[in-house]
């Protein structure tokens, strides 16, 4: 028999706001434990939560940019269990009077496009962490408790761990070019549940469904989905049956496993939140937020192909992420080349960012520093793999390329003089491809010209070496 | 309406609370009494009634997005009974 998946995601992302969803206290990452803390997000007695405007604001300006419905009305609502990291016993969130809802993502498939619903989107406030190292206790840390998130809940429209992927790439995206998160996984800003069931292909029926949890990764998210439709077939395969848990994804052995959940029974008794108001969005409200939107990806991206000329590919890398596409277009509104500043985003530039794992905006290199570093290859002061050197100390230094160049004497030899005895000097040593030159192996030019590089460190210019050896070996 | 003893041992159980055989029973009985006194609400016809959000009419009551001071970490922990590296210290909790 054949089976399909049927997986929905549920995305955290913490908004980027100053101060936390019903308190003054800030939302700033890292500080020392407890020390963002007040009486009303540690839920002390007798105090009263007021919504930031901002909230509202950021989670209306996320559901436009994803294509949602945006509640006239909606309201706020308990939602009760008893875990440390919730220090009132229950979370304030949305339950059945999201702010958004009926929205979408159109993702790239083999051979079009496919629209992936999201069902809802609401308003919540994040629990604490708790810490588990170091101590024979749990230690609870409250500085995140109260920061505000939106939730975002697909449809359960995805049908491959690639799907998956793709998905969460576009909706990533999507909130970073509105502005409202900054979807760094690695400081818990954006988190990912995921659900997945499987079922004989042609039917209709959901199969029973297995929440994932543990996912740090969009990758690990794919893993772990793979892994676990595999799982699923096989037990149905052999005549069993999928009991409904939740697993977590372990990254080093790379299985799922069964976890014990915070609240066994999943009886949340929500109710409507006493303490704060419903909202109302009005339709001057709602467009004043949408014009504060910015061009969103698949625009950015048609627009960079029509106005700088560039490939399709590169405009989709570039555009994937609005930073990237910022530093891009500074870039290319003040250089004659759109391609060459593209290869050096998505070439070396990608390729540092990814070993570092830093984002573009956390390196000290400016689109100035980039285009000045270029216009020192146009004017042949230094060569193209010259550069890269020079790039790479300009993204750990943030040094000037030019004092870089200076500093360690990276200048090209375009001195004709100086070239000429380097170039005498490296066919005196190497007879056997002066002789297989002379035969006709234009080959061993190229090896001659690497040899006249490895003297001079990569400083050669590259035109001139080639011109000088053609001239020294016809004598 | 009529509690039984699994209902009230399943709240209990979500209320985190624990009470003897004897108590189960008067809580049975208690609260289905209560739950018989609040249904007669279901009375009402409340067929074109939009259902309450909020028992005041306002709405949009809203702070603006402004950091205030927050509490200093000795206050923050006063009260708890245990405390560790500047945290509230509980049992363990295993993920």
């Amino acid at each position: 028999m054949k089976y399909e998946a049927v997986i929905g995601l549920e995305v955290h992302a913490e908004l980027l706001t100053d101060s936390k969803i019903f308190c003054g206290c800030s939302t700033k990452f890292g500080s020392e434990p407890n020390t963002q803390v007040c009486p009303v997000c540690l839920g002390l007695p007798g105090t009263l939560p007021v919504l930031n405007k901002k909230v509202v604001e950021y989670a209306v300006r996320a559901g436009l940019a994803l294509n949602c419905t945006i509640a006239n009305f909606s309201k706020m609502d308990r939602k009760n269990y008893f875990y440390p990291d919730l220090p009132k016993a229950y979370q304030i969130s949305q339950y059945d009077l999201p702010l958004c809802s009926n929205g979408y993502i159109e993702i790239e498939v083999e051979g079009g496009t496919k629209r992936i619903g999201i069902k809802r989107i609401h308003i919540e406030e994040d629990a604490g962490k708790l810490l588990h190292e170091g101590t024979d206790g749990s230690l609870v840390d409250y500085n995140r408790a109260g920061v505000p998130l939106i939730e975002i809940v697909s449809e359960p429209d995805i049908s491959t761990p690639e799907e998956a992927y793709q998905y969460l790439v576009k909706l990533k995206s999507i909130l970073e070019y509105t502005e409202v998160s900054d979807c760094k996984m690695q400081e818990g800003s954006l988190r990912v549940d995921t659900n997945v069931s499987v079922r004989p292909v042609g039917t209709t029926d959901l199969g029973t469904k297995i929440e994932l949890k543990n996912l740090n990764s969009f990758k690990a998210v794919q893993k772990a989905l793979e892994y676990e439709i595999k799982r699923q077939i096989k037990v149905l395969e052999e005549g069993g049956t999928i009991v409904q848990e939740t697993r977590r994804w372990n990254e080093a052995k790379g299985i799922t496993e069964p976890m014990r959940t915070k609240e066994e029974a999943h009886d949340y008794r929500y109710f409507p939140e006493p303490d704060l108001v419903p909202i109302i969005v009005t339709e001057e409200w709602k467009e004043e937020i949408r014009k504060t939107l910015p061009e969103m990806p698949d625009a950015k991206r048609e627009r960079f192909i029509t106005q700088y000329g560039l490939p399709e590919y590169d405009a989709k890398v570039i555009t994937s992420s609005k930073k990237m596409a910022d530093f891009f277009e500074k870039c290319a509104s003040n250089y004659h080349s759109p391609k060459i500043v593209s290869n050096w985003l998505m070439g070396e530039f990608a390729r540092l960012l990814n070993d570092t794992g830093r984002e573009i905006d956390e390196v000290p290199i400016t689109p100035d520093m980039l285009i000045e570093l270029l216009k020192l290859v146009d004017d042949n002061v230094i060569s193209g793999s010259i550069a890269k050197t020079v790039f790479e100390e300009m993204f750990f230094t943030g040094k000037n390329p030019q004092i870089i160049v200076e500093e360690k004497g990276l200048r090209q030899i375009a001195d004709e003089g100086e070239l000429r005895r380097i170039v005498r000097k490296v066919i005196e040593e190497n007879p056997k491809s002066v002789e297989d030159y002379k035969k006709g192996k234009e080959k061993a030019l190229g090896f001659l010209v690497g040899q006249v590089m490895k003297e001079t460190k990569g400083k050669a210019n590259p035109q001139l070496t080639n011109q000088l050896l053609r001239e020294e070996l016809s004598k | 309406m009529a509690i039984s003893k699994s209902e009230v041992e399943y709240i209990a159980k979500l209320a985190r609370l624990k009470f003897t055989e004897e108590e189960i029973e008067a809580m049975s009985k208690e609260l289905s009494k209560i739950l018989d006194y609040v249904n007669k609400l279901n009375e009402l016809d409340t067929e074109n009634v939009e259902p309450t959000a909020h028992i005041v009419p306002i709405h949009n009551v809203f702070r603006e997005d402004e950091v205030k001071p927050s509490m200093p970490r000795e206050k923050v922990l006063m009260n708890a009974p245990f405390t560790e590296q500047g945290c509230f210290k509980v049992p363990k909790i295993i993920e």
